[in-house]
């Protein structure tokens, strides 16, 4: 076990550092000049060098990315070009909002796959299944622009029931964690239903019941617990699908997370942020898997990590 | 020696002469009331709120409230009026600003502004380790090239004669100085509060100004708290701002309907415009104003086939404006020339090129292109821009031109504009909107020599050296008797632009801004010139 940790540890730094370079190469062949952005549109071909230089700009890309590393071994991430704040320090401000939305949606998927899953398991070809998948499949397709604005506009504006964007209330993360999580429950049900369906069908499951217990110990003490296996291994991959999500829906509803600040930083090609959130996001993804690895023989008795 | 006081009409005259105004003309509001508060929503972080380096239209208006310089605006107006200079004085040859400063004026932290600080400020925005966008603006005081390379760590033209006064010596004339003076990168901060923050005085800026800093929640919100000690008595009327980041435009037009926010930051959608304007309710309660703003099409002169003027000609008259204007919800009015109609030195009935697909085909068949050409047309790629250039694009197919569309990120297409690698560039959405209401702003980054330079803003790389000495000689009457004669010379350049077809001018873009129904203040404080979307200092509430 503490082998295998270590490995998995060396290879996510591998990963991390492949991350950096890929993404420092490609924003270095990018053809938009910072400088330029930063000297503005009346500077002088003096000042766009002398900024240039103070910046290590005029640098070759290895000594650039040289020094990216060596910056970031002391954690630091850099300024912003065009905020000129410490990268650190603007993706610190806004990762709890990120952490807590995630939270949110990956409640929300749980609560609404699994429950929509084994409702449909246990009806199998009926309309509730049916109508069921159908509505999970929805979910799974619809661009979470369009779900986030429809919610927003039905129970923000319509209803008046929640509000209709920004952060600080549990009413405020209603929305958001929906939207967010609305992808992922179409997949979970689908896996929960062919999960339990599969289960329903094992032998342990006709002895239980010959034994003459009730329909609903049978499903909560003993189906359940055995199908719900490979949906929960996959909650650590989710972090990666959410890492994309939260851009959009962040930017619909005014949530200070870091997908907001991605897409600025995007948009103006403020190179800094675009790297920091980056390699945050790949941490997070590693992370994610890791512990979804980690998690699997706890659940599963027959994962052996090696 | 010629003294001339501040409240001298004439100094006025070149800011803009068909208005020419007492000094202060601004009366204040009668119905204002002091006291509450507004919500104003925008998309996007504030970038910085230091005025050595806020550069976009979001913190512009903001900083313009944080700090002030030695000039400043008639609020909702291009006229000049003093600002933290009670008085000034310019000596014969226009090469000696001698300036008066207001005493008692203190800065948020409860010190003294004195002469030392503008030294301090006008040093730090043109020393090159500020990095700051605005220190070209500043070429004119002497010194300034000792600052760029180096040399110097202080603008030797800028000296404090006493504590209440300064005097700024220039290397040349310059009638464009004044307005330099207002701009926010001419604010004036204190020395130890720059040097205690370092880099991020930016999150930490103290200045002179209406309002100061009372909370920056990262991503989230940016608070302004009135300035009880603020040196203009009786301003401002608000008692908090508050910033809300990170809203949609299209949120934020819900918000503002719900009651919950009182202006969008970011305006009206597009998508939402005619919804809005339909509605009577909420139609009352837009703004519109001019701009001082102008959309058009570069061509690069130095490619063929753009190097010639019969080509650059025929593009001129094949683009339909009017429909150009449709696009946009009519929310633009069509352009025949480089300046904007608001702007002084705007050519009064000149016609330009007239729409004449026909014509153009003629022209172009003259120019030898009988059969067309391929060329590509550069855009940046948000909303309306690729909608505007589909536009364009069919009409240079109606004469014969194939121009395939390059959308792109704002900095890829200002990177290929500069580079000159572009033959053909759609400037919506990143030029060019005047930094301050005078004709010479349109001129040397944009068309002047100084702009064609590799980098450059001067996407058309024209460089005419004739029109360049004929700028150069307009600008070199200061002397505000004399104003009338150097518009008409600015007059003149544009027009020659113009005959060499150097861009195709398509619109001046209008602004329409929106307000809460409890917000009060003269229409022109909301689509004020210089500070967008408001001149925070002069709105108020009713209730």
């Amino acid at each position: 076990m503490a082998g295998y940790l270590l490995r998995r540890l060396i290879q996510a730094v591998l990963i991390l550092l492949g991350v950096t370079f890929v993404t420092f190469f490609l924003l270095y062949v990018l053809p938009a000049d910072p400088v330029r952005q930063i000297a503005g549109r009346s500077a002088t071909p003096e000042t766009v060098e002398s900024i240039r230089k103070q910046l290590g700009l005029d640098q070759p890309f290895w000594i650039q990315y040289g020094r990216y590393l060596w910056g970031l071994l002391h954690l630091d991430l850099g300024r912003s070009y065009l905020q000129r704040s410490e990268v650190a320090e603007l993706i610190w401000a806004r990762l709890p909002p990120s952490l807590l939305l995630m939270a949110g949606a990956i409640v929300c998927e749980l609560v609404l796959g699994l429950t929509m899953g084994i409702v449909a398991a246990l009806r199998p070809g009926t309309a509730t299944d049916n109508g069921l998948m159908i509505a999970s499949f929805v979910g799974v397709s619809a661009p979470q622009f369009v779900v986030g604005l429809l919610l927003l506009y039905l129970f923000g504006v319509k209803l008046h029931w929640l509000p209709i964007s920004g952060y600080g209330t549990f009413s405020h993360l209603i929305l958001p964690s929906l939207t967010l999580g609305i992808l992922g429950a179409g997949w979970y049900s689908r896996m929960m239903r062919s999960s339990m369906v599969e289960v329903l069908r094992q032998d342990f499951i006709r002895t239980a019941r010959a034994k003459g217990l009730t329909r609903r110990r049978v499903i909560l003490r003993h189906a359940l617990p055995n199908a719900i296996l490979p949906v929960v291994a996959m909650i650590g991959i989710d972090i990666g699908i959410f890492m994309g999500g939260i851009v959009v829906v962040e930017s619909v509803f005014g949530w200070p997370g870091i997908g907001q600040l991605a897409w600025q930083a995007i948009q103006r090609v403020d190179i800094p942020i675009i790297m920091g959130v980056t390699l945050v996001s790949a941490v997070a993804i590693v992370l994610g898997n890791l512990l979804a690895d980690l998690v699997a023989p706890f659940i599963d008795p027959r994962i052996r990590l090696r | 020696m010629k003294s001339l006081l501040a409240s001298s009409a004439l100094l006025m005259a070149f800011a803009a002469p068909a208005f020419a105004q007492g000094t202060d003309t601004y009366t204040p509001d009668p119905n204002a009331k002091p006291g509450g508060s507004i919500t104003i929503t925008y998309k996007d972080d504030v970038a910085t709120l230091d005025p050595a380096i806020g550069y976009d239209w979001q913190n512009w208006s903001m900083i313009k409230s944080l700090f002030d310089g030695l000039m400043d605006y008639v609020p909702g107006t291009t006229d000049l009026r003093p600002g933290l200079a009670e008085s000034y004085e310019i000596s014969e040859d226009g090469v000696t600003y001698t300036f008066h400063l207001r005493p008692g004026v203190t800065f948020h932290n409860g010190r003294e502004m004195t002469a030392d600080d503008v030294v301090y400020s006008l040093s730090r925005v043109t020393n090159p380790e500020t990095q700051s966008p605005g220190a070209g603006f500043f070429g004119m005081i002497e010194g300034y090239d000792a600052m760029l390379d180096g040399s110097a760590t202080t603008l030797s033209g800028v000296t404090a004669v006493d504590p209440q006064t300064v005097q700024i010596k220039l290397s040349r004339p310059d009638a464009t100085f004044l307005h330099v003076m207002a701009l926010n990168f001419a604010s004036v901060v204190p020395k130890e509060t720059v040097e205690e923050f370092g880099p991020d005085f930016g999150r930490n800026p103290v200045g002179t100004g209406a309002y100061k800093l009372a909370d920056w929640t990262l991503g989230q919100q940016v608070v302004f708290e009135k300035n009880a000690d603020y040196w203009r008595e009786g301003i401002p009327y608000l008692d908090q701002i508050t910033f809300e980041i990170g809203q949609e435009p299209v949120v934020a037009l819900l918000r503002l309907q719900n009651g919950e926010v009182d202006l969008p930051g970011d305006g009206i959608p597009p998508a939402k415009f005619q919804e809005v304007m339909g509605d009577p309710a909420q139609a009352e309660r837009v703004i519109q104003g001019g701009q001082l703003q102008t959309g058009y099409i570069t061509m690069n002169v130095t490619q063929p086939p753009f190097d010639n003027v019969q080509v650059r000609q025929a593009v001129n008259m094949a683009i339909n404006k009017d429909r150009i204007v449709q696009i946009i919800n009519g929310r633009a009015v069509p352009a025949n020339q480089p300046l904007p109609p608001t702007m002084p030195g705007y050519t009064e009935g000149y016609e330009g090129y007239a729409f004449d697909p026909e014509g153009a085909k003629a022209l172009l068949a003259e120019a030898g292109f009988a059969d067309g050409f391929e060329t590509e047309l550069f855009v940046m790629n948000t909303d309306p821009n690729p909608r505007i250039a589909q536009a364009i694009q069919q009409d240079l197919a109606a004469i014969g031109i194939t121009a395939s569309i390059q959308a792109l990120a704002q900095a890829n297409v200002i990177e290929a504009g500069g580079a000159g690698t572009a033959p053909m560039i759609w400037s919506g959405g990143m030029a060019w909107i005047a930094d301050f209401p005078d004709p010479a702003n349109f001129y040397y980054p944009i068309l002047g020599c100084a702009g064609a330079v590799e980098g450059g803003w001067n996407w058309s790389k024209y460089c005419n050296e004739d029109l360049d000495a004929q700028a150069t000689q307009a600008d070199s009457i200061s002397d505000p008797a004399r104003s009338d004669e150097r518009l008409q010379m600015w007059s003149d350049i544009y027009t020659r632009v113009m005959e060499d077809a150097v861009w195709a001018p398509v619109f001046n873009e209008e602004r329409y801004t929106m307000r809460s129904a409890r917000m009060g203040g003269a229409d022109n404080l909301y689509v004020d010139p210089v500070s967008i979307p408001v001149n925070y200092d002069y709105v108020y509430v009713t209730e």
